[in-house]
């Protein structure tokens, strides 16, 4: 039916396209002084055919199949209907059946209600399709009266323009508020929803050192115990993107000085792709390396040493972190160095400077506020980096600060729960929504003020 | 304040001057040139070392990746026998489909190997072909029917452990010739071998060597699995060493003999094969067929391109990447035709229509940080949203396309306003000038001089979607799915979301898939790069 529809779509454009522009160029043809050229008045009758069609297609079609639903179920009894679980459930079924992709057995209730299903779908379809003909007809019917020597058709199809340009713009708002939104209302379920089984209070969840969602499979279970406390994966988090700063602060950093200060021309030809390719490594290929090479060599080299090394220690998903976020300090680094103005290096070097004093004496400082903030949007990013710690570190949310220890993180406990089949009211889903909401809230105030300190920056040098 | 200057002294306190002695000075400068040298070379230092991760990084998975992109097979005869395959002789397609060709090509490799008795050493030679293998000989029938009641020459797959027995050096071997003449009890079943006294001293040494005591119960030195396994190669037959005295070898034959007449000195070995059994994943009694079906010429070994023309597996050496592939360009598809446009639009918007104030000035913080927010995020909201709210499929391409052009669009959007805004103003003043509007000039003039920009932002954008992992996991892309995805709303998964369920099995031969399906996708990425900068070089312009 779908296809059926945008074909209509697709010929009802061309034909309204063609008619406008052609009867306004028999218009000019008998020698009316036209406004607007005639592919405007064929673009302003194409934009009446696409939007009534559109709108009417994005609210039928979930209007259709509700109502199929809805009157489906009327041949099931009331208590199967009533309860949400169940009537999902008959409702799958009514729908593999219309697909004849049902296996089993049919019950007489199913297969009534598929009829039903079936022909409310198809009768609610067609009456969509003749309404949207109908009002595309009507759009032709509008643009082709208003073809005339005054009508002012560029400046319409215009305005029809930037408001299509507009809502573009505000996907990226709406996506902000899509992730705010769906994020903060399960968090607020999660604290809030007395519905839900085992939820933890706020301060038990921000102060709790104990993590062990556990969702009770059976009602009969319904003691098992859960703890819900963030302290550990918020100190696992925390010591991996330690780990991962130590190895990118100082190598990134250092590269970045030695681009932007001493290397030739040359150099920087061969060394930045080299940068670049680093940072268009797919995380999941560093999850792989630091899984099965980096790891194993850390556990080799702490049995010689004779240290208790675990196989998913912290050090190695912290080290491959490191290595991930190297290009990003240092080609955001080299950005700001490079944006130091050169007075100041001659200023440095008139006094006798060496290069080096004259880097580490004013260039740095000068850079400062700009390498900070570097460094704060590479935490933001080890932070919310996903696959590296999800194939190499653990899932036990141990408290502990040693490198050697397995830890969990955030986004590791975040994937743990929520791939597979999971209910929307448990606790245990929920908390994967609590942390992904602190997620984002850290995140986001890292690259605030990171960003305020770019923007403030820059303009001290403008 | 300026009270406070205007009160100081001023005249200034008198300089500090003092000689420095010449030799002190020159020492000084030496040691500020010295620092001046560590400085620059630990900044070298810095880059060589970030350049040797890159390099440890891909030789590490090129290495592991090789095997994976070869295979090997044994040509076998085949009958096609028609009682079996065609019964009713009617040619019927569904019966031809519906026949067992497992036991045709356990018919082939028994033929290769006769004489094997007993149920575990004939489920050891059944289990050296894949169970692909027989799948590939029912394609073939059904390719062509007319090979029915005939002989062919046919490979087939070896299963996994095999195929990395015969790559790698599990069958790492030491063989001694035989000293002295060696007598069998029988040409099957458990048999002894018996030499001239204190012929086996040396063997002897070695077990005790290898910490293996004389068992009183037993007589003798009893061989098990945690030590190097020891095989007698005798009148053409093989036999398991488990018991061993300064004069006897006992053990169950492994590869029936051709008679019991005494071997002569020199023409039996006793072979050590290095790893013990417990060790490896192929058993004794495998690795003396394999030797032998090498031995008969009939293992060929050929690039793997099952890898890619077959979907996922739960036999790794049947496993392959298409349906990955088929479901990253679907999922890349979806995110190109909805980014892409709306991208642009809003970086056209953004950089030439839009007013200053502050809802403009929220759209642009907005996307800023759009851009640094971390990508499972947008997995949270493709479930919460799109899954649950929506009911769009679960594993679909196109949620996972949804996702990923939200993912990208603050890239694309970014892209697009530095490369609309390189167009210089006198290209718009010149079109507004002849009589444009506002947007013919933006999109007859403008639009096309940024698009070379725009485009390069947008592969950028579209590699960066390639290797995207996480959101996609969020909204279940990550089943197990044998079949290649044929439509967006098919249950699908991408390339990055296969390395990682591959990544997690326990078998070699699927790490070595893994890393080969790495290379493919750091392949595909290295392709969009350079394609991103071959582009930026041929029509970037300096205005």
């Amino acid at each position: 039916m779908t296809v059926v529809y945008f074909t209509a779509l697709a010929l009802l454009t061309l034909t309204a396209y063609v008619l406008a522009s052609r009867r306004s160029v028999a218009l000019s043809a008998t020698g009316v002084r036209m406004h607007s050229l005639p592919a405007y008045h064929g673009l302003l009758a194409i934009s009446l055919v696409i939007a009534p069609m559109l709108l009417i297609w994005a609210v039928g079609t979930p209007l259709v199949s509700q109502l199929a639903a809805s009157n489906a179920l009327t041949n099931f009894p009331a208590e199967i209907r009533n309860d949400a679980l169940q009537a999902g459930s008959a409702l799958r079924e009514i729908k593999n059946l219309a697909a004849g992709q049902h296996s089993g057995d049919v019950s007489d209730a199913l297969r009534a209600a598929t009829d039903t299903y079936s022909a409310w779908r198809t009768s609610g379809n067609f009456l969509l399709l003749i309404i949207g003909l109908t009002a595309a007809l009507a759009g032709i019917a509008t643009s082709l009266r208003m073809v005339s020597g005054q009508f002012r058709a560029r400046n319409h199809f215009e305005r029809i323009v930037r408001i299509v340009l507009m809502a573009c713009a505000g996907v990226a708002v709406l996506t902000t508020i899509g992730i705010v939104a769906s994020v903060l209302t399960e968090t607020i379920r999660f604290f809030f929803d007395p519905n839900i089984k085992g939820r933890p209070g706020i301060l038990d969840f921000l102060f709790g050192t104990e993590w062990n969602p556990q969702q009770a499979m059976r009602a009969d279970q319904g003691d098992i115990k859960s703890a819900y406390g963030f302290v550990p994966l918020l100190t696992g988090t925390l010591l991996i993107t330690a780990i991962a700063m130590c190895v990118a602060g100082p190598l990134g950093l250092l590269s970045a000085i030695y681009l932007a200060e001493y290397a030739s021309p040359r150099m920087r030809r061969y060394a930045k792709p080299v940068l670049e390719i680093l940072a268009g490594v797919p995380t999941v290929v560093l999850g792989f390396f630091a899984a099965l090479t980096v790891a194993p060599y850390i556990r080799g080299w702490g049995e010689a040493l004779g240290l208790d090394v675990a196989s998913e220690s912290a050090l190695a998903a912290g080290l491959v972190m490191g290595m991930m976020i190297i290009p990003f300090i240092s080609s955001l680094s080299d950005d700001v160095m490079n944006a130091v103005p050169q007075s100041l290096r001659d200023g440095a070097y008139a006094l006798g400077a060496t290069k080096s004093e004259a880097i580490k004496q004013v260039v740095l400082p000068a850079a400062l506020p700009g390498i900070v903030s570097a460094f704060m949007l590479a935490m933001s990013r080890a932070i919310g980096e996903t696959m590296i710690v999800v194939m190499a570190a653990g899932l036990a949310a141990n408290l502990t600060l040693n490198p050697l220890d397995a830890v969990t993180t955030i986004t590791v406990q975040i994937k743990t729960i929520l791939v597979g089949d999971q209910e929307f009211d448990s606790a245990k889903t929920l908390a994967a929504f609590a942390l992904g909401f602190v997620l984002f809230f850290i995140t986001l105030i890292l690259n605030i003020i990171a960003l305020r300190i770019v923007r403030k920056y820059r303009e001290q040098y403008d | 304040m300026t009270d406070a200057i205007s009160s100081l002294p001023t005249q200034l306190p008198p300089a500090r001057r003092r000689a420095i002695p010449p030799d002190v000075a020159a020492a000084r400068v030496r040691r500020r040139y010295a620092s001046e040298r560590t400085f620059k070379a630990l900044g070298f230092g810095a880059l060589a070392l970030t350049a040797v991760f890159l390099v440890a990084l891909l030789t590490s998975i090129i290495v592991k990746s090789l095997p994976a992109f070869s295979e090997h097979r044994a040509v076998l005869s085949v009958l096609v026998d028609a009682a079996i395959v065609d019964a009713d002789g009617k040619r019927n397609a569904d019966a031809i489909r519906a026949a067992d060709y497992a036991s045709l090509t356990r018919a082939a490799i028994t033929a290769v190997i006769p004489g094997i008795e007993g149920r575990t050493a004939r489920k050891a030679l059944n289990g050296l072909l894949s169970s692909g293998a027989a799948d590939d000989l029912r394609d073939r029938v059904i390719a062509n029917p007319s090979i029915i009641g005939t002989t062919i020459k046919t490979p087939m797959l070896f299963s996994d452990d095999v195929d990395l027995y015969l790559k790698g050096d599990t069958g790492r071997h030491t063989a001694a010739l035989g000293a002295a003449e060696l007598t069998p009890s029988d040409v099957k079943g458990d048999i002894t071998l018996t030499a001239a006294n204190q012929s086996f001293a040396a063997l002897i040494a070695d077990l005790e060597r290898e910490g293996v005591a004389n068992d009183a119960e037993a007589g003798a030195h009893v061989l098990d699995g945690r030590i190097p396994s020891r095989v007698v190669y005798i009148n053409g037959g093989a036999v398991k060493v488990v018991k061993a005295t300064a004069n006897t070898l006992a053990g169950p034959v492994l590869l029936p003999l051709s008679s019991v007449t005494p071997a002569q000195a020199g023409s039996w070995n006793l072979t050590t094969y290095v790893q013990p059994e417990s060790r490896r994943r192929i058993s004794d009694q495998e690795i003396v067929f394999i030797d032998k079906i090498r031995s008969a010429g009939a293992i060929e070994r050929g690039f793997n391109w099952r890898f890619f023309t077959s979907g996922d597996s739960r036999e790794p050496e049947l496993a392959g990447i298409r349906g990955a592939l088929i479901g990253t360009a679907l999922t890349l598809f979806v995110t190109l035709i909805l980014c892409l446009p709306i991208g642009v639009l809003a970086a056209i918007y953004l950089e030439e229509f839009a007013p200053k104030n502050w809802l403009t000035d929220i759209i642009e913080v907005n996307i800023n940080n759009l851009a640094a927010v971390p990508s499972i995020v947008f997995g949270l909201l493709g479930l919460a949203v799109f899954l649950n709210y929506f009911n769009l499929p679960r594993s679909a391409p196109l949620v996972g396309g949804l996702v990923l052009a939200l993912l990208v669009l603050p890239t694309i959007i970014i892209s697009a306003r530095a490369a609309i805004k390189a167009v210089p103003p006198s290209i718009r003043e010149a079109a507004i000038g002849l009589g444009a509007s506002q947007q013919q000039a933006v999109f007859h003039h403008v639009l096309p001089l940024a698009m070379p920009g725009i485009m390069t932002g947008t592969i950028i954008g579209m590699a960066h979607a390639l290797g995207e992992t996480a959101p996609l996991l969020m909204i279940g892309m990550v089943a197990f799915i044998v079949d290649v995805p044929t439509s967006i709303s098919d249950a699908a998964t991408v390339l990055p979301v296969q390395i990682y369920l591959w990544s997690d099995l326990p078998e070699a031969a699927f790490q070595q898939r893994t890393a080969a399906a790495i290379v493919v996708l750091l392949g595909f990425l290295f392709a969009m790069n350079g394609a991103a900068i071959w582009l930026r070089n041929k029509f970037e312009r300096r205005w």
